[in-house]
């Protein structure tokens, strides 16, 4: 239990930066949301036609699925951020809390704008027709009589806007927004079951509280209650006002961003950069979990520094190369691509591949007799793969497919976890496993020989953000981590990391990979 | 004074409510507009102060076309009762009694030495009731209240549509006799809408008989009764007696039993 204790610490001590980022991402969200439902709904009461197309509209975004919403307003804000750069040369960040708080501000709209409609619509008839009788404007009217008679179901409405928002955010963490949303989502990559339920608690209980000091309210304005209207803004004011204290004291220079895509040997290898940064002096925070293009995009325009990607995935999405020229030429040519075409910086290889990898379980692959991905193409119709979310959309996909005539019965995809438990029970026959995981060991699977070199390589190296390409005392403090981890390492690294037994955390496997680097530098 | 001249007002889908309208009611005097369900009574009520635009022609307040002055201004100048009263229910007795002193910009004690006053012409003690919201009131009381707040201004005229018709039987009687009794105190010059030709005949000075859009006769009751224009005025003029007539016969009838 010694473990779980230390899992529980470690979730603490993330919990005043995650909340409270947390807090001022969903309080912005409801209050622009409310600052332009209102009026919107107020503007709409009087004219059915915008009431038709702003309910319709305000419906048709809820219909979005939440994380979709997030990630389309990524490559939105950035094509919007190149543009305001060459027109006014100012441009801004398209990841992290801009494209957050875009997609939330919609998704608390509609119960807003629904609830002031139909609070200011249910108003007694009479008492409206009074309010014209006694010689109220209409404006008067609306402030004098209709707004406050309506405030109850309106509060209703903000209540449930809040409830949305503050559940919603922790979907914020994909487009590079740190929220309760990174316990949930390193937890899941991680099977850390205790972030995962750390994250839903979190947020449960934020959600709970302020949804009950907006009840409070509610009931202070239908019960024409002062002290309890006070007591919630009171209430609500101490809530955000303690979770956003850490943010505000911490605050200092700009640090430098290190982002990881979502999966275990990136969070280990971020902690593991940040732990070299600090030691070097840098300040660092983190933007963890980001897509695979989402990330490469955030490094171009300065949105990350440094992460680590893989020499085949830039050579195949970014550059759009389809020749496999080996393993050395492909790393010359892209640092060559990436400065020329990006200004981004290519510090070198860490030393080891995390390549598309296909394996089956060693059993039975060897009762098949196969061995390559020739022998697998006579076989696969009749079979079943497993692939991560993204490998059957992928050229190397494409590239394997065309080169051995693969065409598989049934294509599956799984988080990464839940694949190699999938062909471990014999769910699926065959998987795009990733060369560097340990669970390839673990599970005793075989990697299928690639003779025709269908497959690109997969160095990882370390890229740095235009802005820092040139900062030595950055690139030098990088330096101790190029060449210094081999496969075995890694998939020891990782497998330390993904085993359900004696787990450790990313940042846990980070420092010990630290001190490993820093004994055999000693030693060279 | 008011002055209706060929007024009229039809509505697109229902067609005429008013047709050619023309009456006048001089100032000080209790106008009572009668006659049965749908002959246009309340249409003609708001058009005096606007809260009905006419279709074509004219309402003279005072000698001033209603149309060439600002609507909201007419309605605070013109104190209007409602048949379903229409209190705001988020404000207490003083703040309802208070609330067109309030729009005219009134400093709140002045507007609280007014609604002492409204409070004890319309019989509700201001320390008993000044904060009692309208839901905590009985039906009379709310129109007692209703009456408060369309006197607030001091307006000169009085428009009342079936005043008193959503309150009980026993209520009404006093209501109705104590809100005369305003009327005369005041001065004030006041057209009430019924179609209880009891209570027209008890309240008014002159009855306006309306039917399908048209005023059929006016005059004072007597007038009304001795010479009636035709057999929907006489009916109309005769109905409170043969009811009370046949009360009578039923009254004696359940003696005997």
């Amino acid at each position: 239990m010694s473990g779980d204790a230390g899992t529980f610490a470690a979730a603490f001590a993330n919990l005043p930066d995650y909340l409270g980022w947390h807090v001022l991402l969903s309080v912005s969200a409801i209050l622009i949301g409310v600052a332009i439902s209102l009026p919107l709904a107020i503007l709409c009461v009087r004219s059915p036609l915008l009431r038709a197309s702003a309910l319709g509209l305000a419906s048709a975004i809820q219909t979005v699925p939440s994380l979709a919403l997030l990630a389309l307003f990524y490559p939105l804000l950035l094509a919007l951020s190149a543009f305001t750069r060459a027109s006014f040369g100012i441009g801004f960040r398209a990841l992290g809390f801009l494209p957050a708080l875009a997609a939330l501000t919609l998704y608390s709209m509609l119960p807003v704008l629904r609830n002031t409609i139909a609070g200011i619509d249910g108003v007694d008839p009479a008492v409206k027709t009074a309010a014209r009788g006694v010689g109220m404007t209409s404006r008067q009217s609306l402030w004098i009589v209709e707004l406050p008679l309506a405030a109850p179901v309106i509060l209703a409405g903000i209540r449930t806007a809040a409830a949305w928002v503050i559940g919603t955010a922790t979907l914020s963490t994909p487009v590079g927004q740190t929220s309760l949303g990174n316990y949930i989502f390193s937890g899941l990559q991680t099977e850390n079951w205790i972030y995962v339920l750390f994250g839903c608690a979190a947020a449960a209980a934020l959600a709970l509280i302020v949804d009950r000091l907006l009840a409070l309210a509610e009931d202070g304005v239908v019960k024409r209650s002062k002290a309890r209207l006070l007591a919630s803004v009171v209430g609500l004011l101490i809530v955000v006002g303690a979770s956003l204290f850490p943010l505000f004291a911490s605050a200092g220079g700009k640090p430098i961003v290190v982002g990881t895509k979502s999966f275990e040997e990136q969070y280990i290898l971020g902690a593991l950069i940040e732990d070299r940064l600090r030691d070097a002096g840098f300040q660092t925070t983190r933007r963890d979990g980001l897509g695979s293009t989402v990330i490469f995009d955030a490094l171009a325009s300065g949105d990350v520094d440094v992460y680590v990607d893989y020499s085949g995935t830039v050579w195949a999405d970014d550059m759009k190369r389809t020749n496999l020229p080996g393993r050395q030429v492909v790393l010359r040519e892209m640092a060559a691509w990436l400065e020329r075409t990006h200004g981004i910086g290519y510090a070198g290889p860490l030393g080891f591949e995390n390549a598309y990898a296909f394996a089956m379980r060693r059993d039975r692959a060897d009762a098949l007799h196969i061995d390559t991905l020739a022998d697998l193409a006579a076989r696969a119709p009749q079979m079943k793969i497993g692939g991560d979310y993204e490998i059957f959309t992928r050229p190397e996909w494409r590239a394997v497919e065309r080169a051995y005539g693969l065409k598989f019965g049934v294509e599956r995809q799984y988080q990464a976890n839940f694949m190699y438990r999938a062909v471990a029970s014999g769910d699926v026959d065959v998987i795009s496993a990733f060369s560097s995981d340990g669970r390839i060991a673990e599970y005793d699977l075989k990697v299928l020989s690639d003779p025709k070199g269908a497959l690109p390589p997969y160095d990882a190296v370390l890229l740095v953000s235009p802005q820092h390409a040139k900062d030595a005392a950055l690139i030098a403090a990088l330096m101790p981590l190029v060449h210094a981890l081999d496969l075995r390492t890694m998939q020891r690294a990782n497998l330390a990391a993904d085993r359900a037994i004696d787990k450790r955390t990313p940042d846990d496997i980070a420092r010990g990979l630290d001190v490993e680097i820093g004994t055999r530098a000693m030693k060279r | 004074m008011i002055e209706l001249r060929e007024l009229s007002k039809s509505y697109p889908a229902r067609g005429p409510a008013v047709r050619g309208l023309n009456l006048t009611v001089a100032s000080g005097e209790f106008l009572v507009l009668a006659g049965p369900s749908g002959c246009g009574k309340t249409t003609t009520l708001t058009m005096i102060n606007r809260l009905t635009e006419p279709s074509s022609g004219t309402v003279l307040v005072d000698g001033v076309d209603a149309r060439s002055t600002d609507p909201v201004a007419l309605r605070r100048r013109i104190g209007f009762v409602f048949q379903d009263i229409g209190l705001f229910p988020h404000l207490n007795v003083a703040e309802n009694a208070g609330i067109v002193l309030r729009l005219l910009g009134k400093s709140p004690a002045e507007i609280g030495a007014r609604v002492d006053e409204l409070l004890a012409l319309v019989q509700l003690p201001a320390q008993e009731f000044r904060d009692v919201f309208p839901a905590a009131l009985s039906g009379g009381q709310r129109q007692r209240v209703g009456v408060a707040r369309a006197l607030a201004a001091s307006p000169r005229i009085m428009l009342m549509d079936e005043p008193f018709g959503a309150i009980d039987p026993i209520t009404r009687d006093g209501l109705a006799s104590d809100y005369r009794q305003i009327h005369e105190r005041l001065g004030l010059t006041t057209i009430l809408v019924t179609h209880d030709m009891t209570e027209a005949i008890l309240l008014a000075d002159r009855i306006a008989l309306m039917r399908e859009g048209r005023l059929v006769q006016v005059g004072t009751t007597n007038e009304l009764i001795s010479a009636p224009a035709d057999d929907f005025v006489r009916a109309m003029m005769e109905s409170p007696r043969r009811r009370s007539e046949a009360l009578a016969s039923a009254l004696r009838a359940g003696s005997r039993a």
